[in-house]
């Protein structure tokens, strides 16, 4: 019985913590351009600040 | 540079859309503020990390410019450099190099910008999802604990089920409140009602059971119902704004500028809006005429098709009328406009198209049809069984209570809220995959209607340009050497010769005249003319069909060849008019093209009936003449001249390489070259419209087998939940059943679409 008085708030506030990072991501533009997202990580941007060109 | 070896998409997945137009100048669409210029573009063909690398690191390279961003979802690319420090037509000229055609927004058209309402209906999906979670982890607690867990333990479960449920029940639930408080202000009932009705009765019971210490509570049973029907609203709301966001893509390539000239000479890049009447107005090869207007001075020829259909050349000197949407050929013309955009054709036909949309906003869409049904049953079955309790079973106030709602919450307007939308995101995700855009949910409903279809002539059932026709009298030989002076000219009958022929050497000594012809050296000593009748010297050149195009070519000393052109139909498109034969759907042609022309081409392509000749209010009449007959008509066509007519008629489709304000106009762009892209939209669009009714005809057996239980007082909220989410899964599987098949890679045909990304079905 006593467990449930920890389990409770426990499961409760991780649901909250996966709530808010959703939210916050929603609100910082995190899904405004998922095809960009998905195909800037193949981009050399390391390459390009050392003066190289990225074509 | 590597950029410039292979304009375009990188990758291959869309081909190079710049290049051939002129450049835009988007400097009337620059906005400035804090010694920053910003700029906001719609780039058409970019696909891939390709693109963005080569996009964003050529515009970071100009020197003054401070950030370049391409959104690859929606296609948007953000500029801003330092106040002057970059002339904004380098931006378009050098995309247009990389091979990507680029649009400007005009700042006043894209105010209202940012998808608000749907953050709005994500954030409270997400609310929803969360507490139906969290209060079905206690609510299984409380149904499987059932006989063995103290009343206190439950209590507890209870009260933190309320405490989650109310709040978040209240937030979710406003975009359904909203609509249901503005339905019934207006003094209809539409299917926010009952699910308002029963989140609300629901909350407002369960906490008044929780209180008077009963156990059956329907928490979880309101916070799920809301989470599902989120899910719909949230897939509803994604196909509109796709579709509105592909219509503000063609509406930015209509934010024209023109080159004016001021008293000085001087030339100056307005927004074609602020055109004026008596401005003078450069054109060089490759422009349209902004506004109608006046030939002052040039001597050029115009292709006119997208204003009239006509799909011969014309000839504008000075003193010639010229409409506005005339796409200069050949050499520079300077016009003195005679309106303003809003009072030129142009403007004419947007109004028309206006019009023609305006009734089409009055279609009913099939789940409003359903809901128009539902709701109303739906509320008598819950009164009846309050009534039924209170009145014969004499249960009392509160059992009677409880069975009302248990009606209202079974009766599930989540598989009816689902069942529309799932479909529609579902078929127009595997159409888009195919190249096919569908510009809003209820235009499949209406394709998949259609009885009749009409086709437009030029640039639709053919490929809108002259072609050679080969064989004939003229020797492959000849034919070689009349290239030779035809790649010197940028005459479209010699275009097509060049088309014909090949790349191959020029003609050395070449000269051309204006509306005469091209004169040369072919081969060596040989000198020869490719023309006119009259500029090869053979007066009016005898008889000539009505039918076909010609120009002669003529070697010093030997006999004059005749050259004779034709626009071909689409390689497909009399297999496409039987597939739609097939299908039930006759087909009709409407051309602004000669009767002889457009006789010739039904004739060619097998239709008996075809009308030519008719301008736009008659291709518009036509359209209402057989509506009014109670055919269901399908338009397909490119041209300016069509665009009135697409709006007007039931449904329509335009292909991707018609003029922008046409494919604004249509319901559906489809890609590619061939017409077979509408048997596929017709039968993805009745197929859609099947699982649909499916879904309805599933909802509503449901209900009858689930509604008995409710009323008779034999439904448990774990029953409510079992049924709740399994219908609403039922219906979606069977919307996913129409991903299947049809998977072309993507952005195949899409060049002119990207501005919509593909959906992920549900």
């Amino acid at each position: 019985m006593n467990a449930i008085l920890f389990l409770i708030p426990i499961a409760l506030g991780l649901g909250l913590l996966g709530l808010g990072a959703f939210l916050w991501s929603l609100r910082a533009g995190q899904y405004d351009d998922p095809d960009g997202a998905a195909q800037r990580i193949l981009l050399d941007d390391d390459l390009e600040e050392n003066g190289g060109r990225p074509e | 540079m590597s950029d410039a070896a292979s304009p375009g998409c990188p990758s291959g997945l869309s081909p190079a859309t710049g290049g051939d137009a002129a450049a835009v100048d988007p400097s009337p669409f620059v906005r400035s503020g804090d010694g920053v210029e910003r700029l906001e573009l719609v780039v058409f063909g970019a696909k891939c990390a390709g693109c963005i690398s080569k996009i964003e690191g050529a515009l970071n390279r100009l020197s003054g410019m401070e950030e370049a961003r391409l959104n690859l979802s929606t296609g948007r690319l953000t500029a801003a450099w330092r106040a002057g420090a970059v002339d904004p037509k380098m931006i378009v000229s050098r995309l247009s190099e990389l091979g990507y055609r680029a649009a400007p927004f005009d700042p006043k058209a894209s105010e209202a910008d940012h998808d608000a309402e749907g953050r709005r209906l994500l954030r409270a999906l997400a609310v929803a999802g969360f507490a139906m979670a969290n209060i079905m982890l206690l609510s299984i607690s409380v149904w499987s604990g059932e006989g063995e867990m103290g009343a206190g333990t439950r209590g507890l479960m209870h009260l933190v089920s309320a405490l989650i449920a109310i709040p978040a029940a209240l937030y979710a639930g406003r975009p359904f409140f909203q609509s249901a408080y503005r339905a019934l202000r207006n003094g209809r009932a539409n299917m926010d009602v009952p699910i308002s009705l029963a989140v609300l009765l629901a909350l407002g019971l369960s906490t008044y059971e929780f209180f008077a210490g009963g156990e059956a509570l329907y928490f979880d049973a309101a916070v799920m119902l809301l989470f599902f029907l989120l899910i719909g609203r949230y897939l509803d709301h994604r196909l509109r704004w796709r579709a509105r966001e592909a219509a503000r893509d063609l509406l930015a390539l209509q934010a024209t500028t023109a080159t004016v000239m001021d008293a000085g000479g001087d030339a100056r890049v307005v927004a074609t809006r602020d055109v004026r009447p008596g401005d003078l107005i450069a054109l060089a090869p490759g422009d349209r005429a902004p506004v109608d207007g006046i030939i002052e001075e040039g001597d050029s020829l115009v292709d006119a098709s997208l204003v009239t259909g006509e799909s011969a050349p014309a000839r504008l000197r000075a003193g010639d009328v010229a409409r506005a949407g005339v796409l200069n050929q050949t050499a520079r013309l300077t016009l003195r406009a005679t309106a303003t955009a809003d009072t030129s054709l142009l403007a004419d036909l947007t109004r028309l198209i206006e019009a023609g949309e305006q009734s089409k906003s009055r279609y009913v869409r099939l789940a409003d049809k359903a809901a128009a049904l539902y709701v109303p049953v739906v509320h008598s079955l819950a009164a009846a069984t309050f009534l039924g309790w209170l009145i014969i079973g004499e249960a009392g106030l509160r059992v009677s209570m409880m069975n009302a709602i248990a009606v209202l919450i079974i009766t599930c307007p989540c598989a009816l809220g689902l069942a529309a939308p799932a479909v529609q995101v579902v078929a127009t995700g595997r159409l888009f995959r195919a190249g096919i855009l569908v510009k809003s949910g209820d235009a499949l409903e209406r394709l998949a209607e259609a009885t009749r279809f009409v086709f437009d002539k030029t640039g639709t059932l053919t490929i809108g340009r002259p072609a050679l026709r080969r064989g004939g009298d003229v020797g492959e030989e000849t034919l070689g050497r009349a290239a030779r002076l035809a790649r010197a000219s940028k005459h479209p009958l010699s275009r097509a010769i060049v088309e014909a022929v090949g790349a191959g050497p020029l003609a050395e000594d070449v000269n051309e005249t204006p509306g005469g012809g091209v004169e040369g050296v072919v081969a060596s000593g040989v000198s020869a003319r490719l023309g006119s009748a009259a500029f090869v010297g053979i007066g009016d050149g005898g008889t000539v069909d009505d039918v076909s195009l010609e120009a002669w070519y003529a070697e010093e000393g030997a006999t004059p060849v005749r050259l004779r052109f034709d626009d071909p139909p689409r390689a497909d498109a009399e297999a496409a008019l039987g597939a739609l034969g097939d299908r039930g759907l006759p087909s009709e042609l409407l051309s602004g093209d000669r009767p002889a022309v457009a006789a010739a081409m039904a004739d060619r392509l097998g239709l008996t009936d075809w009308r030519g000749g008719i301008d736009p209010a008659g291709k518009t009449r036509r359209i209402k003449e057989l509506s009014a007959a109670g055919e269901k008509v399908a338009m397909v066509g490119d041209g300016l001249n069509d665009a009135p007519s697409l709006a007007g008629a039931h449904v329509s489709l335009s292909p991707g390489g018609a003029a922008d304000a046409t494919q604004a106009a249509a319901d559906i762009v489809y890609g590619g070259d061939g017409l077979s892209a509408i048997v596929e939209a017709v039968d993805v669009a009745r197929t859609a419209k099947r699982r649909v009714l499916q879904n309805f005809a599933f909802a509503a057996a449901y209900n009858a087998c689930a509604v008995p239980l409710a009323a008779a007082g034999h439904v448990t909220p774990l029953i409510a939940a079992l049924a709740m989410s399994g219908s609403s899964i039922i219906v979606t599987l069977n919307a996913l059943r129409l991903a299947g098949g049809g998977k072309r890679p993507r952005g195949e045909n899409g060049a002119r679409m990207q501005g919509a990304p593909a959906e992920a079905p549900a």
